[in-house]
């Protein structure tokens, strides 16, 4: 099922660039970004940040039984990341064959998440590899 | 003078052995990596294309050049691999590097040369103060037909340089550039194909050999250097026998060209060969020394530059990684049904 363009194209920034917020009233940064802080309620005071990507395996898990669109990835890894600038982020981990170990050394990287069919758009999306 | 400001290249880890290749085919494999000096290639997994390739150079470019991604007024990428038909690589890539919307970018297409051909664009625009920088990027997911030659060298790679102006800056001053152009059928890929046919023989000398020569012998002409005036020379690199070849041709001796000859280890990036080259060529080179880089593009045409290190590539060095360090460290050795999985060649329908 084709997605649309539009929630492609608002998302590019997250997408790319792991750009999410920082509350500068306490410090807490978030990924994705919110509305408000969560710990500073109506004192918020949320800016936007690009996090480099660098951090530590957290949590993870093999997928087997994969979605329609990863059908010809499985088995693939997800996992939850610890960044080294704050927040938990889940994301797709590259695993070439080493494996994947919890408090692994990991950076984002730049690749295609999937496709929309043999004519439809193309999703670039962060994924994590190891350092 | 324009010249460059930092440089970044990438190659994935995957590669597959010309032994593995030649298995299937039940070819000789020592008579192949004699006779191409390739040993192995490497190879895209499935969610890399020359997009993903263009965007993680360019991030590295960026990061070696110590420059502001928003004062890049121009992006080219130079690919035979486009992941799309329509729609460009390099707004994927300018979005990739947060370099804002004030600037120019499209996609270049010269089979092998495109990449160096957006940076004699750049060279232009940066010496007119059209621009302050611009970024050229060859990468290329090549593609070769099963059971072809091509398909002992077509691998996946790509580097980025930025360009500009400021001679503080720069890691290395683009001295002069020519280029030698003619409408040479050697290599081609109908709109819609899946694979390039070529003209087999044919590619070597009216090709590959008359356009790098005639280039480089007017690059001699037109700044009054010879091969011995260089330290370092890099030519476009399809196979890993062509570029020693045609050294020795213009009289340069290996010692010249060993630090820029990659081709051997990774196969033939298209796109990507003489950057890539180029890059590895720059990870050795000291202040003052000179490169000469010819490139070559089917169809056919070679750019070639004469260009002198600078200063500032010692400050640089340390955010930059090396080519050579790269490209050994992570590999991954795929077999040839992987191979032809995560090239899209298996057919399910």
């Amino acid at each position: 099922m084709e997605r649309s363009s539009a929630s492609l194209w608002r998302k590019i920034n997250s997408r790319y660039n792991m750009v999410g917020n920082e509350c500068t009233n306490c410090g807490k940064t978030y990924f994705p970004p919110r509305l408000i802080c969560k710990d500073c309620g109506r004192k918020s005071k949320m800016q936007s940040k690009k996090f480099n990507g660098a951090g530590e395996v957290y949590s993870y898990s093999k997928i087997h039984v994969p979605t329609e669109a990863f059908k010809d990835s499985a088995p693939y890894t997800v996992g939850i990341i610890k960044l080294d600038e704050g927040p938990l982020v889940e994301g797709h981990i590259i695993d070439d064959g080493k494996g994947v170990n919890i408090g692994m050394r990991v950076k984002s990287a730049f690749r295609r998440m999937d496709v929309d069919g043999e004519e439809g758009l193309i999703y670039y999306h962060f994924k994590f590899v190891p350092e | 003078m324009s010249g460059i400001i930092g440089y970044g290249s990438y190659v994935p880890n995957h590669r597959i052995t010309v032994e593995e290749i030649a298995r299937v085919w039940g070819e000789d494999p020592e008579s192949i990596k004699s006779g191409l000096n390739i040993k192995e290639k490497s190879v895209p997994s499935s969610d890399e294309d020359a997009a993903t390739i263009a965007a993680e150079a360019a991030r590295k470019a960026v990061y070696h050049s110590g420059i502001d991604a928003k004062e890049i007024g121009a992006i080219y990428v130079g690919s035979e691999s486009h992941p799309y038909a329509v729609k460009p690589t390099a707004t994927i890539v300018s979005e990739a590097i947060s370099a804002g919307h004030n600037l120019t970018a499209s996609d270049l297409e010269f089979a092998c040369k495109a990449g160096t051909a957006g940076m004699q664009m750049l060279m232009g625009m940066t010496d007119s103060n059209m621009i302050k920088y611009g970024m050229t990027i060859g990468a290329d997911t090549s593609q070769g037909r099963p059971g072809d030659a091509l398909e002992y060298t077509a691998s996946a790679g790509g580097a980025a340089f930025i360009i500009g102006k400021e001679k503080k800056e720069q890691i290395a001053e683009l001295i002069t550039t020519v280029s030698y152009t003619s409408d040479t059928p050697d290599f081609w890929r109908r709109e819609g194909a899946g694979f390039p046919s070529h003209g087999g023989r044919f590619t070597g000398e009216p090709g590959y050999f008359r356009h790098i020569t005639k280039a480089t012998e007017l690059l001699f002409e037109k700044t009054g250097m010879k091969a011995n005036d260089f330290d370092y020379a890099v030519f476009h690199q399809p196979n890993g026998k062509f570029p020693i070849l045609v050294a020795k041709k213009l009289g340069f001796e290996m010692k010249q060209i060993e630090h820029g000859l990659i081709t051997p280890v990774i196969g033939n990036t298209y796109s990507g060969a003489s950057l890539i080259g180029l890059a590895a060529t720059l990870d050795h080179a000291k202040p003052g020394e000179k490169i000469l880089v010819t490139s070559f593009g089917s169809g056919a045409g070679s750019d070639s530059f004469a260009i002198e290190v600078r200063e500032a590539i010692e400050e640089k060095r340390k955010r930059s990684e090396k080519v050579h360090e790269m490209i050994s460290k992570n590999k991954v050795y795929i077999d040839y049904s992987n191979y032809l999985k995560s090239r899209g060649s298996i057919k399910k329908k």
